[in-house]
C-alpha cells in the first residue's frame, strides 16, 4: 500500500527544500541560476551570485560536496510494527503505509544536521509506519487505537519544522506512527456574516489562501514557509505571519479549535470573540508542538482580500537608523502589513540575488540610483541597510499610509529605494531555503533562527549575537570568516522580533554539523543573555528544551507538565517536544 | 611556573639621540576603536546629561528632595564640569616635551615590551579598553600617556583623585592631558555617582578613549599591591554585563621602579608623619629629586583579559532582562563576587610582570640579618661576599619561583650586587668589606630616642618596600613555610589548617584571593614539592634534607608581619581601654609600640625588633584581621576588644 499523498512526494525533494523542480545551481558558464517556473526568478541567471558566494564563504565552485543522490532502502531501518494496531487500523479503512520512502520522508523536519545526514544518506530512527486520516472521525479512530495498544503517534502537517521537533526520539520503543494531516484539507465553511472560515487543520497555507481567494478572502496569515506549512502546524507552535501588523498572529486569528486528545476531543462550546472563562484552553493547545494530540480542525478569521498592495523600500545609512525609524514607526502604530529591516550584509546579499537586466536602460538606472545613494547623499555602502515595506489596503488608504511611513523614514535619514526592491525582498525569504542547498553542493552550511526582545535592546542583542558567531566560529576552528547577518522581521508596542542567518565554508573541519550545532548553541545562549526570548515563533521541539526551565521557572514547568500528566498519560503524543 | 615574558625596548634611547621637540610635534594619528572618530569634550557631556540613566535619576533625586528636576540638572551638569577631562593633544606634546627632559635627567631607562604595545593595539581596534596599570608613584599617569603617545597608541582617560585639584594650575594641566577627577568619597550621593559611572561608561562604550585607573585605588607606599578597590572596576564591566558591547578588554601593566622617587617620602608617611598636601610650590621643591639616579624604569603592557571569557559561567547575564537598564541597582551578589575575584586576578596579573631588580634580592637579605643580628645581640652588617653569595642562591630560588628578575647574566655576581647597593646608597653602606643598612649612623640629627628610632625605621621600611617587590613571588610558599612551622605536626590536614588560619589573618596584607585557600595551598605545595623543598604525600609534608635553607629563608620573610600582628595583639591586651575611635587607634599603637621599644623591658626590646611594626600600613591590615577573627570589634568608627584576645598561635 504506497502512501495516498504520492503527488506531494513526486513533486518535493527528499533531502532538500521545497519542490524537485527548483533549485539554483552553477550552470557550465559558472553562472548561477534558478530552475524551474515556480518562482519569480525561476529561469533567471543571476550573474552577481557567484562573486558574492565566493567572496563571502572563500568557497569554491571547483570544490563540491554532492548530496547522495537516491535513498537506499537499505539504509532505512527495518520499521517494527504493533501487528495489532496495524489490522485494526486496516479494519477502519484509513490508508496507511510502511514503505521506507513514507517514513523517511516524514522523519525529519529542516533543520540543519537533518537535511545534512540526509544528503550524507544517513537516516537514523524513523517512524515505522505513516497514517493517512481524511477527517476528524479518523483521527478520533486512530488515536483510540494507539492509546489501546501503546503505540506512539507523532503528527506530521508540512513538516517545515527547524526545532527537531519531527525527529523521532532514538529511546522510543514503541512503534511510531506518523500521523499525516495532509489529507484532511478542505475548508468546511465559509461563513460571511462573521468573517470566519471553519478549515481542517491539514490544509497547507498556500492552498488555504488560493481558495479562500476564490470566494474573495483571505487569513492574510503568511508564514515564510506557507507554501509547504499547514494551519494545524501553525496552531502546534505558535506561527506568526508576515502581515501580522494587519491580520494578527495565529493567536490572534484562531476563534475555535478543535483537537484529539487520549483523554478525548477538547473544544469551546461556541465561537464568542471573547471570553472571561478561566485561562484559554487555546493557550494549552496552541505551542503544544504535538505532545498533547492532533489538532483537526479551527475556525479562523477570514478578511476581504484587499483592494491593493504596494511594496516598497528605504534605505538607511546605518542599521542603527533603520531601527530607530522601527521603532518609532511602532510607537506611532502605524506599521504596514510588513516592515522588515536587513542589515548591511543581508542587503548586500540581496543585491547579489539581482536577475540579470534585460536592458541598458534599467542598469543604467541601477547606476544612477547608486552613484545618487553613496555618492550623492554620502551613504557608506558597508554600512548602508534597506527596510523592505508592504502597504495593503483599499489605494487611497495605502498611498496615506505609504506617505506617513516614509515622512518618519526621513527624520531618520532614511531615502525611499523603490518598490523594486521592496519586492525582491520578499521573494528573497521564499527562495533562501533553496539558497541553503546551493551552499551544501559547495562546503557552505547554513540556517536561521529568530529571537524576540524589547526595542531598547534590538541594536546591542544584533550587535552581540553576530560578533559571537563569528567569535565561536573562529574558536571551532572555522577556517573562513562565517557570513553573520540579521534583520529585523516584525514590529510590536514592546519590542521586535529579530531574525539571524550564519553560514560557514566548512572545508577542513571533520565534523561540520558538530560544529555548527556548537555555533548555534553559542548565538542562543548570547540571545538569552542578551534578553531575547527562546523563540518568537519557531517553537522550541527537541533542539531548545534545554532551556524551557530557565525561560518558563520551575512552577511553568510543573504546570505544563500536569496538563501533560492528565491529557496523555502514557504519552501516546511522544515527540517529546517542549518539556 | 616559568612563564614566557616580552622583550623590553628602551625607549629613552631614542629621546637621547634625536630632537625632543621633533618627538613632541611628530604626527600622531592613534587608531580607536572600530575607526571611531574621538568625540568632542562638549559633545560628550551632552550625551552623558542626555543619558537615560541620568535622566532617571536626576527625576528621582528630585522627587525625593523636592527641588526642581532643573535645579537637578545644573547640580549634575555642574558635577560632570569638575569631573570631565578636557584632552588636548597641545598639551600632550607639551608634556612629551617637558617629560622627555624630565626623564632623561632622573632615569637611565624606560624599558616597554613592544609586543604588549602590539597587543593593546589590536585590543583597542576590537573591543572598549581598560588600562590597569601598578600604582606605585605619581609619576605613573603621566608616564602611562608618554608611553602610549610614543607608541601612536590612543592617548587614555585617566581617573584621578579629587585632591590633585588642589594644584590649580597642575590640576588643569592634567586635566588637559587626559586625566577626570573624582572625588574621594561620594557614599550616599546618587547624584555625584550616576554622573560619574555614566561618563566612564559613555567614553568606554562608545570606544572614545581608553578608560585607565588604578585598580589599588591609590599608590602603594609599600611596595605590596593593596587590596584591589571594586567601584571603577564595576563600572567599566557593566556595559559588557549589560550587553551593552559585546566585550571589554582588561589591559592590567606594571610599571615597575627601580628607585622609586618617593621612597623616603612613602616611608615617613608610613610613620606618621602627614603626607605632604599636595601644592604646586610642593612639587618645585621636589626638584631636588632631579639631581640623583633613579636606575630605569621597566612597563610591561600584560596579555589583554577580556571580560567576557572572564564571566563565562560565573555570571547569568539574563538577571538584567527584567528591568529597564538605565536603572540603577545595586549589584546581585553574584556580580559583586565575580568582580572581586576578577579584581585580585588582574592585580595578580600586575603582579606576574613587576621586574625584579637584584637589589630587590640584596634589600630581603640585607633585612633578615639585620634582624637575626639584632635579635643575636651581633656585629651589625654582613660580609659583601657573603652577601653575594646570598644573592645568587636566592637569584636561583627566585627564578624557580617564577619571579620576573632581572639579572643581568653577561656581569659578574659582585659587579651585580655593587651596582645595586651603589644606586641605594641612601639606604645601605660599605664598609670595611661589610655592607649593613644605614641605620646606625644617624641619618638625620636626632635629639630623643623616638626621634631616633624613628630615623632608623625611615630606612628599615624604605628598604622593607623593595623586599616587598618580591612579596607576590613567595607569599604562598612563605605561608606554607610559617604553616609548617607552627603546626603541631606534619599532618597534612594539621597544616593545611595553619595555614588557612595564617592566610585569613593576612588577607589584607597580600594579595590573597578571598575563597581560594585550597587553590592557594595547592599551588603553594606544588611549587615547593617542585624545587626540591617538601615531600608532600597524602597525609603528611615533610621538609627534605636540601629544603631547610629555603624554607628558613621563606618564614623569615614572614616574620615582621608576624611580629607586627602579635604587637597588635599585645596592645589590645596590655591597653585596657574598651573603645577608642578609629582615628585614634593607630596613633595609639604607634605611641604603645615606640614606647615598648625605647624604653621598658627588653622582653618589649627584642619582641619590637622589628621596626616594620610601625608602618601604619601594617596596623591597618592587621586591625583589620584582627577584627575578621573576630577578636575586635567595630562600632561605628570604634574600636572594641574582647578579652581573651586572639588565640595563642606565636607562643
Amino acid at each position: 500500500l504506497h502512501g495516498c499523498a504520492p503527488v506531494w512526494l513526486e513533486i518535493m525533494k527528499w533531502n532538500g527544500w521545497g519542490y524537485s523542480d527548483s533549485r539554483f545551481l552553477f550552470n557550465k558558464k559558472g553562472q548561477a541560476e534558478f530552475t524551474g517556473k515556480r518562482y519569480r526568478l525561476s529561469g533567471m541567471i543571476i550573474p552577481g551570485l557567484k562573486d558574492w558566494f565566493e567572496g563571502t564563504f572563500g568557497a569554491n565552485l571547483q570544490h563540491k560536496t554532492p548530496p547522495t543522490p537516491l535513498l537506499t532502502n537499505t539504509a532505512v531501518p527495518p520499521a517494527t510494527l504493533n501487528e495489532a494496531f496495524v489490522e485494526e487500523v486496516k479494519s477502519t479503512g484509513i490508508p496507511f503505509s510502511h514503505d521506507a520512502e513514507d517514513r523517511v520522508f516524514r522523519a525529519h523536519g529542516h533543520c540543519l544536521h537533518e537535511i545534512f545526514a540526509l544528503r550524507e544518506g544517513k537516516i537514523g530512527r524513523v517512524p515505522d509506519m505513516v497514517v493517512w486520516p481524511s477527517c476528524h472521525n479518523d483521527v478520533v479512530k486512530i488515536v483510540q487505537l494507539a492509546c489501546k495498544h501503546n503505540v506512539c503517534l507523532m503528527p506530521y502537517g508540512g513538516g517545515t519544522s527547524v526545532s527537531s521537533a519531527l525527529e523521532c526520539p532514538p529511546e522510543e520503543t514503541r512503534s511510531i506512527v506518523s500521523l499525516d494531516t495532509s489529507q484532511m484539507n478542505r475548508i468546511l465553511w465559509i461563513d460571511e456574516k462573521n468573517l470566519t472560515a471553519h478549515v481542517e487543520a491539514g490544509i497547507v497555507g498556500q492552498d488555504l489562501e488560493r481558495l479562500l481567494n476564490e470566494s474573495g478572502y483571505c487569513t492574510g496569515h503568511e508564514p515564510d514557509s506557507m507554501e509547504f506549512s499547514s494551519l494545524g502546524g501553525w496552531v502546534a507552535t505558535r506561527a506568526s505571519g508576515m502581515k501580522k501588523n494587519i491580520y494578527g498572529n495565529i493567536e490572534d486569528l484562531v476563534v475555535h479549535i478543535k483537537m484529539v486528545t487520549p483523554q478525548g476531543v477538547i473544544e469551546k462550546s461556541c465561537q464568542g470573540p471573547r471570553m472571561s472563562t478561566g485561562p484559554d484552553i487555546h493557550h494549552f493547545i496552541m505551542g503544544s508542538e504535538g505532545t498533547l494530540g492532533v489538532v483537526t480542525e479551527v475556525t479562523m478569521k477570514i478578511r476581504p482580500m484587499p483592494e491593493y498592495q504596494k511594496y516598497g523600500s528605504v534605505v538607511f545609512p546605518n542599521f542603527e537608523q533603520g531601527v530607530a525609524c522601527l521603532r518609532e514607526v511602532a510607537k506611532q502604530r502605524c506599521a504596514p502589513a510588513s516592515i522588515r529591516l536587513m542589515d548591511n550584509e543581508q542587503f548586500k546579499f540581496g543585491h547579489a540575488l539581482k536577475p540579470q537586466v534585460s536592458s541598458i536602460f534599467t542598469s543604467f538606472l541601477d547606476g544612477l540610483k547608486k552613484f545618487y545613494i553613496t555618492k550623492f547623499k554620502g551613504f557608506d555602502p558597508n554600512h548602508l541597510c534597506v527596510a523592505t515595506l508592504l502597504f495593503e489596503g483599499n489605494r487611497e488608504k495605502v498611498l496615506q499610509h505609504e506617505k506617513q511611513v516614509y515622512d518618519i523614514a526621513a527624520k531618520f535619514g532614511g531615502l525611499a529605494a523603490g518598490e523594486d526592491n521592496g519586492q525582491r525582498g520578499y521573494m528573497l525569504t521564499f527562495v533562501i531555503a533553496y539558497l541553503r542547498d546551493l551552499g551544501m553542493d559547495y562546503y557552505v552550511i547554513g540556517e536561521s533562527f529568530e529571537t524576540s526582545v524589547p526595542w531598547d535592546r534590538v541594536l546591542d542583542i544584533c550587535r552581540n549575537v553576530k560578533a559571537r558567531i563569528i567569535r565561536e566560529c573562529k574558536d571551532k576552528g572555522v577556517q573562513f570568516p562565517p557570513l553573520s547577518t540579521c534583520r529585523v522581521t516584525q514590529t510590536y508596542d514592546a519590542g521586535a522580533c529579530v531574525y539571524f542567518y550564519f553560514a560557514f565554508n566548512y572545508r577542513g573541519l571533520s565534523d561540520p554539523v558538530h560544529v555548527y550545532e556548537q555555533v548555534e548553541h553559542a548565538a542562543r545562549e548570547e540571545i538569552l543573555a542578551n534578553g531575547g526570548s527562546l523563540s518568537h515563533h519557531h517553537g522550541v521541539g527537541k533542539l531548545r528544551k534545554e532551556w524551557m526551565r530557565d525561560t518558563i521557572s520551575n512552577v511553568g514547568m510543573g504546570m505544563l507538565k500536569s496538563v501533560k500528566d492528565y491529557v496523555d498519560p502514557n504519552n501516546i503524543f511522544g515527540n517529546r517536544n517542549l518539556l | 611556573m616559568l612563564k614566557k615574558r616580552d622583550d623590553f625596548e628602551d625607549i629613552l634611547e631614542e629621546r637621547r639621540t634625536s630632537s625632543d621637540l621633533r618627538y613632541a610635534l611628530r604626527c600622531y594619528t592613534p587608531v580607536l576603536y572600530k575607526g571611531v572618530t574621538p568625540c568632542k569634550t562638549s559633545v560628550l557631556k551632552s550625551m552623558v546629561l542626555q543619558s537615560d540613566q541620568l535622566h532617571y535619576v536626576i527625576n528621582q533625586v528630585s522627587k525625593e528632595s523636592g527641588r526642581a528636576a532643573d535645579d537637578v540638572r545644573e547640580e549634575a551638569s555642574a558635577i560632570l564640569e569638575e569631573m570631565a577631562h578636557s584632552l588636548q593633544l597641545s598639551t600632550v606634546r607639551f608634556f612629551a616635551f617637558m617629560l622627555s627632559k624630565v626623564f632623561k635627567t632622573l632615569f637611565r631607562s624606560i624599558c616597554v615590551n613592544e609586543e604588549g604595545i602590539q597587543r593593546l593595539q589590536q585590543a583597542i581596534q576590537e573591543h572598549p579598553v581598560v588600562l590597569l596599570p601598578s600604582h606605585r608613584s605619581y609619576m605613573d599617569f603621566l608616564l602611562m600617556s608618554y608611553i602610549l603617545y610614543t607608541y601612536d597608541v590612543a592617548l587614555p582617560v585617566i581617573a584621578a583623585g579629587m585632591d590633585f585639584m588642589g594644584m590649580k594650575f597642575v590640576g588643569e594641566m592634567l586635566r588637559m592631558s587626559g586625566a577626570f577627577f573624582i572625588r574621594r568619597s561620594f557614599g550616599g550621593d546618587k547624584l555625584y555617582w550616576s554622573v560619574f559611572s555614566e561618563y566612564v561608561k559613555t567614553m568606554l562604550k562608545n570606544g572614545y578613549a581608553p578608560v585607565e585607573f588604578f585598580l589599588e585605588g591609590t599608590r602603594s607606599r609599600t611596595s605590596k599591591s593593596l587590596t584591589p578597590k571594586l567601584g571603577l572596576l564595576n563600572i567599566v564591566m557593566d556595559p559588557f554585563l549589560k550587553g551593552e558591547v559585546f566585550d571589554v578588554n582588561v589591559v592590567p601593566v606594571s610599571i615597575s621602579y627601580e628607585r622609586i622617587l618617593e621612597e623616603s617620602l612613602y616611608a615617613r608617611e608610613l610613620l606618621g608623619v602627614p603626607k605632604p598636601k599636595e601644592s604646586t610650590s610642593g612639587l618645585f621643591k621636589a626638584r631636588k629629586v632631579l639631581s640623583e639616579d633613579y636606575g630605569s624604569i621597566h612597563v610591561y603592557f600584560g596579555q589583554p583579559v577580556s571580560v567576557r571569557s572572564l564571566a563565562e559561567g560565573r555570571v547569568n547575564r539574563c538577571q538584567f532582562n527584567l528591568v529597564p537598564r538605565h536603572i540603577p541597582r545595586r549589584p546581585s551578589e553574584e556580580i559583586q563576587s565575580f568582580v572581586n575575584d576578577s579584581a585580585y586576578r588582574l592585580v595578580r596579573a600586575q603582579e606576574e610582570n613587576m621586574v625584579l631588580k637584584p637589589w630587590v634580592l640584596l634589600a630581603s637579605l640585607l633585612l633578615q640579618n639585620h634582624h637575626q643580628n639584632r635579635a643575636a645581640g651581633q656585629k651589625p652588617g654582613m660580609a659583601l661576599d657573603e652577601l653575594t653569595t646570598q644573592a645568587v642562591w636566592l637569584r636561583d630560588v627566585s627564578r624557580q619561583y617564577g619571579a620576573f628578575l632581572h639579572w643581568p647574566d653577561h656581569t659578574s655576581p659582585s659587579e651585580v650586587v655593587s651596582s645595586g647597593l651603589s644606586l641605594h646608597r641612601a639606604l645601605v653602606r660599605v664598609c670595611e668589606g661589610r655592607v649593613q643598612l644605614a641605620v646606625e649612623q644617624g641619618v638625620y640629627l636626632t635629639v630623643t630616642p623616638e626621634e631616633e628610632l624613628l630615623s632608623q625605621a625611615v630606612v628599615v621600611l624604605s628598604c622593607a618596600s623593595y623586599r616587598n617587590q618580591m612579596l607576590h613571588v613567595f607569599v604562598r610558599p612563605a605561608l606554607l613555610a610559617s604553616a609548617i612551622h607552627i603546626a603541631s605536626s606534619n599532618q597534612k590536614q594539621e597544616v593545611f589548617n595553619s595555614f588557612s588560619f595564617l592566610r585569613n589573618m593576612f588577607s589584607s596584607e597580600f594579595i590573597l584571593c578571598p575563597g581560594a585557600t585550597v587553590q592557594d595551598f595547592e599551588e603553594a605545595c606544588y611549587l615547593l614539592v617542585k624545587t626540591g623543598v617538601l615531600q608532600v604525600t597524602q597525609q603528611e609534608v615533610l621538609v627534605t634534607e636540601r629544603g631547610h635553607r629555603t624554607l628558613a629563608f621563606l618564614t623569615s620573610m614572614l616574620d615582621p608581619f608576624l611580629q607586627g600582628y602579635q604587637v597588635r595583639e599585645t596592645f589590645s591586651v596590655s591597653e585596657d581601654t574598651e573603645t577608642l575611635t578609629e582615628k585614634q587607634f593607630i596613633p595609639a599603637v604607634r605611641k604603645v609600640s615606640l614606647c615598648f621599644s625605647v624604653c621598658t623591658s627588653t622582653l618589649h626590646r627584642t619582641l619590637l625588633r622589628y621596626a616594620e611594626v610601625l608602618s601604619s600600613d601594617l596596623q591597618k591590615n592587621a586591625l583589620a584581621a584582627l577584627q575578621r577573627l573576630g577578636a575586635v570589634r567595630k562600632i561605628k568608627g570604634y574600636v572594641g576588644f574582647h578579652h581573651p584576645c586572639v588565640p595563642g598561635w606565636l607562643d
